[in-house]
């Protein structure tokens, strides 16, 4: 046995006999099983079981009372006119990083020429990125984005500003149906390597309890969402 | 760290003292309490979502060997790595090991409660690695060599000032002129002094505050984004967690989630939930290249089974601190170890033993009021109490509270004589009182005089005047 | 033994008046003021010789084996009446809240307990929640302020109850405090062995008491009303004190707790 080994049967030891007179092996496993498995849903806040349009309205709303803005476009071909004049209506360079998202790949960016863009993970200059959300969860706000090659996680955070794009088809009521969603994509038991469930602009309160954005991740995040 | 709780009293009698503290303070029970309030009048379901928050960890912890095999498989096949620390030591030797096999000069740091407990920046920095906090509360009180005050709010008994000066000494080369009379530029130096820090780090610790069995995931919770700064960038990523983080999956993680930052903080969400599994993969372009996971024990293990079982639920909201006027009146470092308020007192003992932290459990009004806003339903007065017990059994109790006692049960448990002394003794004390119906001071009674007058007792007894009543006798 | 008082008549259901040993010694009145809110609701009363103390001071000092010989003293003695009421909040929470906990290890006591717990009360809840007063025919002049204790409030829900019946008393008006439902830090035998931090949280409740501009402090508990009133007294504050029971009862021509005697 390894070092490792004796200090893994040391807790595991100690939890197996604080819990004392246990059911049969077989039963307990199967219950184990059973719940990992049909990953049951509990107590879900009435908020958000409305109909799909209201849910898509109550996202805007609650992304918009964590301070971040959001826009809303007819369909994918209108997001890089969005995403201009975003960067123009903040002072901002046209200049903008993402990932290999193929979402991205087919969008009109020859009809944007003085839209600068760069792909792979974000470095410390960047000032903006674009990415695009896994889901939304109307019930807060939240955005969930799953990293990958297509999506490094480095976007979410380091550019001062997040320019997110999300379907209104990805927009679910509450985070049950978007861990769904998520198994669909990556599988049962699945996760991408990260998954964020980002739900504003970073912030902070540690100075006398005084609310200021931007404290370390992005000081603001734009939602772009597209779709009726 | 060193344990200082066995002066409570001392430390407690100092901070009311300190203004800059009582000043620091006083945003609490206003700030914390107010936020949390109106989240919860947003949500009708939130006692529901409590019980159910209860109940989950609860089951997990009738399985927990189980969810951690499961939980381990999945971390694995994730090519990540799980230690297990049965002690403190343990997890401090894991740790530096893996820094050393990574080769680790700068260590980055995410706030974790349970860094914390091992003390890990001291053993780091020991053994010549540098760790920087980057939480901007924990990186104010690492620059000011102090340990945390509040569990979610680490500097909260600083004001703005104390911070300012802080940072223009350790911040050499700036301008000396520059202007950070607003928080925002205190912010704005921390992030760009901290930016470097980040890019430059080999490793990156952060906490966790759930792992998932389903998929082997760990989650933190933060607000600032710098718990993922600190994962993403460096080399390798380690987690530094407790035994009773597990949930069994996505869902349970988040119908925690939802009572979390409505009770810490008054969020609905907090800004950052991010759920972590194993280290970078193939065509990623970023992100950590070695993910390990040291799960830390200390004594946990044994809770389970226990009256102290419920205790292991807490998920470090610190709404019961926010809410406990013995916290709002001596702030966090009296209660002299890791954990303050309420959550600290029962867990403490625990930890250190009773027999260092014995202060805490007493050192409580019984008010109830932590009981009533904890998010997972702990019931902590009652917790409390059964540390008393323990104490009580082992005789641990000062001897002016066992006498005391003693002589107030011999009396309790003989109505007659008492009924008897009694009135003998109330006129006595009415006498003394006179017509201006206070004591000043009383003998055996300073505790209570040295702060506030006595009031006097009317003089009979109820039970004298109500015999005389019942015979008929006019007052 | 216990002698039952001569409003006595047996279709009446039969209230056991916990007087709470802080009222036998210190308050009277609010045993008298007691005795007759419970009797216009429609009870007799009596008030059993064999009672001593609720336990609850053994209780928090965790002396459990001297708690149930002291609690068994107090259900053995209260065992005849239909009911148990304490003009205390946090006694009423001993016997109702804590008595069950107390005997978990002992099934054999448990139907006793339970149908003891079941049938205490604290006053003022009992009169609005179990008799279903909403109004008392007192008259009192003037502007008082109402603090929750601790106990009454979070063991036993009582909040709305005292509020409901002062809001019928001729010539009162109620001025509530900031953070009136906030601990006033007596908290038994602490306010004694942390002096300085329970002076620290009574401090500021009566820098809220004064601020809400009321004459008056009432409560349902006489440990609190008591820190409170000799903190009021030694900042030289002039506001009264008194149980919410007098009040109720229009028993206030004695004088306030800890004030002058006329």
């Amino acid at each position: 046995m390894t070092i490792e080994d004796e200090r893994r049967e040391q807790v595991l030891g100690t939890v197996r006999r604080s819990l004392g007179n246990m059911k049969s092996d077989k039963a307990r496993r199967a219950i184990v099983r059973g719940r990992l498995e049909n990953h049951p849903k509990g107590e879900i806040p009435a908020r958000a079981q409305v109909n799909h349009f209201k849910q898509v309205d109550l996202f805007v709303e609650m992304a918009g009372a964590v301070d971040a803005s959001v826009d809303r476009v007819k369909t994918k071909a209108d997001i890089l006119d969005a995403v201009t004049e975003f960067l123009r209506s903040r002072n901002l360079p046209q200049s903008l990083i993402h990932g290999d998202d193929a979402y991205f790949a087919d969008l009109p960016w020859g009809k944007h020429k003085t839209l600068e863009h760069r792909r792979g993970p974000a470095a410390a200059k960047d000032l903006v990125s674009l990415a695009k959300a896994h889901s939304g969860v109307a019930e807060t706000g939240t955005l969930m984005m799953a990293s990958g090659a297509d999506n490094p996680v480095t976007l979410n955070f380091l550019p001062d500003v997040s320019i997110v794009v999300l379907e209104t088809k990805d927009i679910t009521g509450d985070y049950e149906t978007a861990w769904d969603r998520l198994r669909e994509k990556f599988g049962e038991r699945e996760m991408p390597r990260t998954l964020n469930m980002v739900t504003g602009p970073s912030r902070t309160a540690d100075i006398e309890q005084t609310l200021l954005l931007g404290a370390h991740g992005p000081r603001s995040v734009h939602i772009i969402i597209v779709g009726r | 760290m060193v344990i200082r709780s066995g002066k409570f009293k001392a430390n407690a009698r100092e901070a009311l003292a300190d203004p800059q503290l009582q000043r620091a303070m006083s945003n609490v029970g206003v700030g914390f309490v107010q936020k949390r309030r109106m989240a919860m009048d947003k949500l009708p379901e939130f006692d529901a979502l409590r019980d159910q928050a209860r109940d989950i960890k609860n089951h997990t912890f009738q399985y927990l060997d189980l969810y951690y095999e499961e939980y381990e498989k999945k971390v694995r096949e994730a090519g990540g790595h799980v230690h297990f620390a049965p002690t403190d030591g343990d997890a401090r030797d894991i740790i530096l090991d893996i820094c050393r096999n990574a080769g680790a000069h700068s260590v980055t740091k995410g706030k974790s409660m349970i860094a914390e407990e091992i003390a890990i920046n001291d053993h780091l920095e020991e053994n010549g690695i540098k760790p920087i906090e980057t939480d901007l509360g924990e990186y104010i009180i690492q620059l000011r060599g102090e340990a945390p005050s509040h569990i979610i709010a680490p500097a909260i008994h600083l004001n703005k000032d104390q911070v300012e000066a802080s940072f223009r000494e350790a911040h050499t080369g700036l301008d000396e002129n520059r202007n950070l009379d607003e928080p925002e530029s205190l912010v704005a130096e921390a992030r760009s002094m901290l930016r470097e820090a980040f890019l430059n780090a080999d490793v990156g610790i952060t906490g966790a505050n759930f792992l998932i069995a389903e998929t082997g995931t760990s989650v933190i919770v933060t607000n600032e984004g710098n718990g993922d700064l600190t994962q993403s960038l460096p080399r390798v990523h380690i987690v530094i967690t407790s035994l009773e983080k597990m949930v069994p999956t996505l869902e349970d993680a988040t119908a925690i989630l939802r009572v979390l930052a409505r009770t810490a903080t008054g969020q609905e969400m907090a800004v950052y939930n991010t759920f972590s599994t194993g280290p970078r993969r193939e065509g990623d372009p970023d992100g950590p290249e070695e993910y390990h996971v040291v799960v830390l024990d200390n004594g946990r293990s044994s809770m389970i089974g226990t009256e102290f079982q419920d205790m292991l639920r807490c998920i470090r909201c610190g709404a019961c601190m926010n809410h406990c006027p013995v916290y709002q009146s001596v702030g966090g470092h009296a209660y002299g170890w890791v954990y303050p308020g309420p959550m600290g007192s029962v867990l403490s003992p625990s930890l250190i033993g009773v027999d260092k932290a014995g202060h805490l459990p007493n050192a409580s009004t019984f008010c109830g009021r932590c009981e009533a806003v904890c998010p997972m339903r702990i019931p902590l007065p009652k917790m409390m109490r059964h540390w008393r017990e323990r104490e009580f059994e082992r005789h641990l109790s000062p001897f002016s509270v066992r006498s005391g006692l003693g002589f107030w049960k011999f009396f309790a448990t003989r109505p007659r004589l008492y009924n008897f002394t009694a009135a003998v003794a109330m006129p006595v004390l009415a006498a003394l009182a006179g017509a201006k119906g206070y004591l000043k001071a009383l003998p055996l009674a300073t505790g209570w005089t040295h702060y506030r007058n006595l009031p006097a007792p009317e003089g009979r007894t109820f039970q004298q005047q109500w015999r005389d009543h019942l015979a008929g006798v006019d007052e | 033994m216990t002698i039952p008082t001569h409003q006595a008549s047996a279709d009446k259901p039969h209230v056991g008046l916990f007087v709470t040993c802080l009222v036998d010694l210190m308050r009277p009145v609010i045993g008298f003021a007691t005795v007759d809110l419970i009797e216009k609701s429609g009870c007799r009363v009596s008030v059993p010789e064999m009672q001593t103390c609720c336990g609850q001071p053994a209780f928090n000092s965790g002396d459990r084996a001297g708690t149930k010989r002291l609690a068994r003293q107090v259900i053995a003695a209260f065992d005849e009446f239909d009911y148990v009421v304490a003009p205390s909040g946090s006694c009423a929470g001993m016997l109702k809240a804590h008595y069950g906990e107390l005997f978990a290890d002992e099934p054999g006591m448990s139907d006793t307990v339970k149908s003891f717990c079941d049938k205490t009360f604290e006053l003022v809840s009992f009169l609005v929640d179990i008799r279903g007063m909403t109004e008392v025919a007192a008259e009192f002049r003037g502007k008082v302020t109402y603090h929750d204790s601790c106990a009454g409030l979070r063991e036993l829900g009582i909040q709305a109850q005292p509020r409901a019946l002062l809001k019928s008393v001729a010539g009162l008006e109620i001025s509530e405090m900031q953070d009136p439902d906030v601990c006033c830090g007596f908290g038994g035998t602490f306010c004694v062995k942390y002096g300085d931090i329970s002076n620290a949280i009574v401090e500021k409740k009566t820098a809220n008491i004064d601020a809400s501009g009321a004459e008056v402090l009432l409560a349902g508990d006489l440990g609190c009303l008591m820190n409170m009133a000799g903190k009021l007294s030694r900042e030289g504050r002039s506001v009264e004190v008194r149980h919410v029971s007098e009040v109720l009862a229009g028993m206030t021509d004695g004088p306030a707790i800890g004030a002058k005697r006329t």
